[in-house]
């Protein structure tokens, strides 16, 4: 009776009421949103072009023409952050695609088959540790030269292991549920379990991984962009914008100061969003918090 | 615990073993002629052929990592082409700025992080947590290399406090040394503690939590006595095994920093020797940077295993 009057006097609440009252996911949201938006609207409109090259209106403070200055080479630098927005978009879609699609498969299968394909799945999976993104990105620069599709490549190779155990740890969960045992009763095969019952159990779990992965990917890209190895000129990049702004530190101080702020404001959206919305999907890891 | 050990030695021994194999194939075989890749397209096809020779890259490939190895396990790592000096020389007098660096940046870490998480987890839900946790939200998406110029900033062309980079070598003395590490370090360090504080706010909340803690009030311990008697050493199984994933980032981080500060560490020697095409040092280091992550996890595993006897209890 008691359980009747409170679902009465507390109607269910929606997961869009409940995302909005979540200070970290609305906050999270914006930020991601506003950083799609810059990349979608440098599709269609920049201020200035992010290419042509004025060396007679080279670092200017930020004015009415200039909403946030020139960079050394007379290059507006709200356009240049408009069109870096999309370049970090781009990595962050490919590296955390490659993981998401390599790593899942792995995880799915060493969840689906134990024993030593299991084993040997997550051995390689902690080998792979060993080679941090930057490293690997050395290695690959080093053989192949810099360029976006060897930093892409980078990344992603080092997101497989990640996904493999986020899926395999989650897909074994799922795999000891009754449900499972009902299917297989039923005479389901494990691949028809895995894509039929154990892949949408866990895909809350990779949406909230790839969120994490998509925001360590932009860190990456701009270290890497920084350093030099990433995305190459003409392309604006924030990373190489900070390489370019830090000889500059005396005379145009602030040019330094823009491009990091736009990289912390997408990386802290992406990492509120991802943790908005695993507490929006597993309430009870919100109380414990 | 003999039987633990033995088992992940011989894991450890077969990763290193696996590292060696990726770092050769990538470096010295994927590029199919290593030689016309270091003269660059325009050398001679006699140079290219002389130096292939003067470097045994005619010799087969098994041939070459066994000669690689072998050195290695005597402590020759061969000679560089654009130092012309013994790399082993080369990569210990840059080990002298990397591995102080990473220490302090590691020491600086954990003093901030264990601090403010434990402050944290003490005032769950104040005012100090949520300010605290804010900022470490902040601090996680914070790339170093920006922080560690935001410092170059603040501290050097503002305050004029130190030097904009560089390194003045141990022999002028531990002070001026260690002054020049001190900017590069925060700035690995800061984003690695925020990383860590929030890992140790939920592993001391999540203790806390436990039965063992509300006994230990029970009979009368003071919450402090409670905290650092009972609560700590339990939360801080967790904490070890991020702090030994954050020493290889740390590691990984210098690279990045080192070329920020222009410090002449082992990050600054690889990220050179790519530009000079001298694929002899960049394999050595790529591989001596692997073999000190994969180290200092095998080294983390141990820990684990004497803090919470289950580990090896259920490994075994």
């Amino acid at each position: 009776m008691s359980v009747s009057v409170g679902a009465a006097a507390h109607p269910p609440v929606t997961l869009l009421a409940r995302a909005l009252r979540h200070r970290s996911f609305t906050i999270g949201a914006v930020l991601t949103l506003l950083l799609l938006l810059a990349a979608a609207l440098s599709l269609v409109w920049t201020p200035w072009s992010p290419y042509e090259i004025d060396m007679a209106a080279k670092l200017q403070a930020p004015d009415a023409h200039h909403w946030l200055g020139t960079d050394p080479f007379g290059r507006d630098v709200t356009s240049l952050l408009l069109v870096g927005a999309r370049n970090s978009i781009l990595v962050g879609v490919i590296a955390v695609g490659i993981g998401l699609g390599v790593g899942t498969l792995l995880g799915l299968l060493a969840a689906a088959r134990r024993g030593w394909v299991e084993e040997a799945i997550m051995r390689l999976a902690d080998f792979t540790f060993a080679f941090p993104a930057i490293l690997s990105a050395i290695m690959l620069t080093a053989v192949f030269g810099a360029g976006i599709v060897n930093s892409i490549i980078a990344i992603g190779v080092f997101n497989i292991p990640t996904f493999a155990r986020v899926t395999r740890a989650s897909a074994n969960a799922v795999w000891s549920r009754e449900f499972v045992l009902a299917a297989r009763a039923c005479g389901k095969g494990p691949w028809r379990i895995t894509f039929d019952h154990v892949l949408p159990n866990i895909l809350s779990a990779l949406i909230v991984q790839a969120t994490i992965q998509f925001a360590l990917a932009i860190l990456a890209e701009a270290a890497l962009s920084y350093l030099g190895l990433g995305t190459q000129p003409p392309q604006p990049s924030w990373g190489r914008m900070l390489a370019e702004a830090q000889t500059l530190l005396f005379q145009a101080p602030l040019l330094a100061v823009f491009p990091g702020v736009a990289i912390a404001l997408a990386v802290l959206g992406l990492n509120l969003l991802g943790d908005g919305l695993r507490d929006l999907m597993d309430p009870r890891l919100a109380r414990k918090r | 615990m003999g039987l633990f050990l033995f088992k992940r030695l011989i894991t450890l021994l077969a990763t290193l073993a696996g590292a060696s194999v990726v770092v050769f194939l990538v470096l010295e075989v994927l590029p199919g002629d290593a030689a016309q890749m270091l003269m660059g397209p325009d050398a001679s096809p006699e140079a290219v052929q002389a130096l292939a020779v003067k470097l045994g890259l005619n010799l087969p490939p098994m041939t070459r990592y066994w000669q690689w190895i072998s050195g290695l396990l005597v402590g020759d790592m061969g000679m560089s082409n654009a130092y012309s000096s013994p790399v082993l020389d080369l990569v210990l007098e840059r080990l002298a700025v990397t591995v102080p660096l990473a220490v302090i940046a590691m020491v600086m870490t954990t003093a901030l992080a264990l601090s403010a998480g434990i402050y944290a987890a003490s005032r769950h839900n104040q005012l100090g947590d949520t300010g605290l946790m804010g900022l470490t939200q902040i601090g996680i998406a914070v790339p170093n290399f920006w922080f560690a110029i935001l410092l170059i900033l603040l501290f050097s062309v503002h305050l004029q406090w130190f030097s904009a980079g560089g390194f003045p070598g141990w022999s002028e003395g531990a002070g001026p040394a260690l002054k020049s590490l001190l900017l590069p370090a925060l700035s690995l360090a800061v984003v690695q503690a925020a990383i860590l504080a929030r890992i140790t706010r939920s592993a001391v909340l999540e203790v806390l939590r436990e039965d063992f803690v509300r006994t230990a009030r029970a009979k009368g311990l003071s919450r402090r006595a409670t905290l650092w008697g009972h609560v700590l050493r339990n939360a801080m199984i967790p904490v070890i095994t991020v702090m030994g994933l954050q020493f290889a980032n740390l590691l990984a981080g210098t690279i990045v920093v080192e070329n920020v500060f222009y410090l002449p560490g082992l990050g600054r020697l690889i990220f050179q020797s790519i530009s000079n095409r001298d694929l002899i040092v960049v394999r050595n280091c790529v591989l001596l940077l692997a073999v000190m992550v994969i180290a200092v996890n095998f080294v983390v595993d141990v820990l684990y295993a004497v803090i919470d006897p289950r580990v090896k209890a259920s490994d075994v």
